[in-house]
């Protein structure tokens, strides 16, 4: 990046141009775009680390995102206690599974384009306007994609009009969907998935949601090897974000150790794993 | 054939300053001045959505005088610069310095090459973690920047109020007593000219130190004429935002303690508490 010190701001600064920080920076500087520019690297795929799982479920009064914290190339455990699981703004929150080194580029892109519409704009931007925002990133990121750098994430958000936590997938062209009451990516999904239509139910507690997520977390680690379990010898527990009327909280280390705690020794002798 | 007029660059570059001094004047005057737990911004502005004061980057803010559309103009731009560097390195290597620099190099090349200077003063102010290590400086029209130490006056007739500034402001003053004093003078001496200023006619944002990350926050509602009334106990801004859902930077619940400073039952900040003050997302969560 040139920084254009001693030459003031160039024109691109001061252009009339949108309120888009993403659209500024491909103008400016497409170099520092996730996955930087798509041309050069040559023919065939990237091996890079993967995050893997993400759950996200509803509760009254609003909505959260967990996340396990290992990262895989292939068979070999790259990171096991990287983030997975961001507060975007102060009203919403997103979960990544996909090639991790992208992901993070683009939770951090995402961040800066929200609050750089709202410094710009002096107003919040809509629930559904950040999910599309986020559709855009997927979508300009597919020729990574194509590449093996694909990137899946969770968004999940306090529609302050609506009055309720809302969750958003998405595909890897781009595609947005909004998910009814609970979701999961990743690669320990399926089994995150049965958990959570077994465990959910209507007008649960935050309490209780929590224990939920950190409930299926468990139970895709237990089935699939790239998603990490809690690990008690080390003390890492999975990371959650709560988001509610009032804003986002990354929920402390000291309750999620509880949490999982209580999940591990639940299941302690057990050799099926049932509950 | 007409021959083109000779003008000399000193008679040339003195009626640029006097025609954006004269646009500059026109308006009415912009105040920032540090107070004990912050930086204060006081602007008679009737509008609620078209602001002279601005955020700019999490310890910095921004306040322009003169034509809207110029300052507003910069104000982008230094939104623009900001973001771009905390993206590419990190939020705490985005400085009022740095951004200082930019605007004046760009304000000088405006000031001589464009066919027509920007009528505008404008003021770059960073919180400091104590008012020493405050830092605002004042840019005018044609480039020139200085660091002013406490205080800046910009726009209309600013320099009886610079004048009242040097004698009554004082480090250490509370947040209420600045704004006091800052509003009185905006309403000009008794007498013509004297107009009665109401919280519905000022637009006032504060720098507040105390806050991690985004420091920056409107004052308005009861909030704000409670620190203007001088019968009432609100000395400053509460740590925490108001819990209703909106705009994160707007606050308008007085204090629950009365002086606003922090006590033992404030808990974490509202918004502040979720992420930690750095770009990369993996370095974010506090511990």
């Amino acid at each position: 990046m040139s920084t254009e010190h001693g030459r003031g701001l160039s024109q691109e600064f001061l252009a009339p141009r949108s309120s888009s920080f993403t659209e500024f920076l491909s103008q400016r500087a497409p170099e520092l775009l996730p996955g930087g520019l798509p041309r050069g690297g040559g023919e065939g795929t990237v091996e890079a680390p993967h995050g893997t799982t993400i759950v996200a479920l509803t509760f009254a009064g609003g909505v959260l995102i967990a996340g396990d914290r290992r990262a895989t190339m292939g068979s070999f455990i790259a990171n096991r206690d990287m983030e997975k699981v961001f507060a975007a703004d102060d009203s919403s929150a997103v979960g990544i599974a996909g090639t991790a080194g992208t992901a993070i580029e683009m939770v951090k892109l995402f961040q800066v384009e929200l609050e750089h519409y709202e410094k710009i704009e002096g107003t919040l931007l809509s629930l559904e306007g950040k999910a599309n925002r986020l559709a855009a990133m997927i979508r300009g990121n597919l020729a990574n994609a194509m590449r093996g750098l694909s990137v899946l994430p969770v968004f999940a958000g306090y529609d302050l009009e609506q009055d309720l936590g809302r969750i958003f997938s998405y595909d890897v062209a781009g595609g947005c969907y909004e998910e009814q009451r609970h979701h999961s990516v990743g690669s320990g999904s399926l089994f995150a998935r049965g958990a959570l239509k077994k465990l959910w139910h209507e007008d649960m507690a935050e309490a209780q949601a929590l224990s939920v997520a950190i409930e299926a977390l468990y139970d895709a680690a237990d089935d699939d090897s790239a998603t990490g379990g809690p690990d008690v010898g080390r003390s890492i527990w999975p990371t959650c974000a709560v988001v509610t009327e009032t804003g986002v909280r990354l929920v402390d280390d000291t309750q999620l150790e509880e949490l999982a705690r209580a999940v591990v020794s639940a299941r302690q002798s057990n050799p099926g794993g049932a509950r | 054939m007409t021959m083109p007029m000779y003008v000399s660059p000193e008679q040339l570059m003195k009626d640029r300053a006097d025609f954006a001094r004269k646009g500059i004047a026109r308006g009415r005057s912009v105040i920032v001045a540090s107070y004990a737990t912050g930086i204060a911004f006081v602007a008679e502005n009737p509008s609620r959505t078209l602001h002279k004061v601005s955020e700019l980057y999490d310890r910095i803010g921004f306040a322009g005088a003169g034509k809207y559309n110029e300052f507003e103009n910069l104000r982008v731009a230094g939104i623009r610069y900001a973001d771009l560097r905390g993206y590419s390195y990190d939020r705490t290597d985005v400085t009022a310095r740095g951004l200082a620099n930019a605007y004046t190099q760009t304000l000088g090349t405006i000031f001589t090459q464009e066919s027509k200077p920007y009528e505008v003063e404008i003021a770059v102010a960073q919180v400091g973690a104590s008012q020493d290590e405050d830092q605002i400086y004042r840019l005018t029209y044609d480039g020139s920047v200085t660091e002013e130490r406490g205080f800046v006056v910009m726009g209309g007739t600013s320099e009886p109020i610079a004048t009242a500034l040097r004698e009554h402001w004082a480090p250490d003053l509370p947040l209420a007593q600045v704004l006091r004093l800052a509003v009185g003078l905006l309403e000009g001496p008794d007498g013509e000219g004297h107009r009665d200023l109401s919280a519905t006619e000022l637009e006032v944002a504060v720098l507040d130190r105390r806050r991690p990350r985004r420091t920056f926050r409107r004052l308005g509602g009861p909030l704000l004429e409670a620190l203007l009334d001088a019968d009432s106990t609100t000395a400053d801004v509460p740590t925490q935002d108001d819990s209703r859902p909106g705009l994160h930077d707007t606050l308008t619940q007085p204090g629950t303690d009365g002086n606003g400073t922090p006590s033992a039952t404030d808990g974490i900040p509202d918004g502040g508490d979720a992420r930690h003050e750095h770009s990369n997302p993996q370095t974010q969560r506090e511990d």
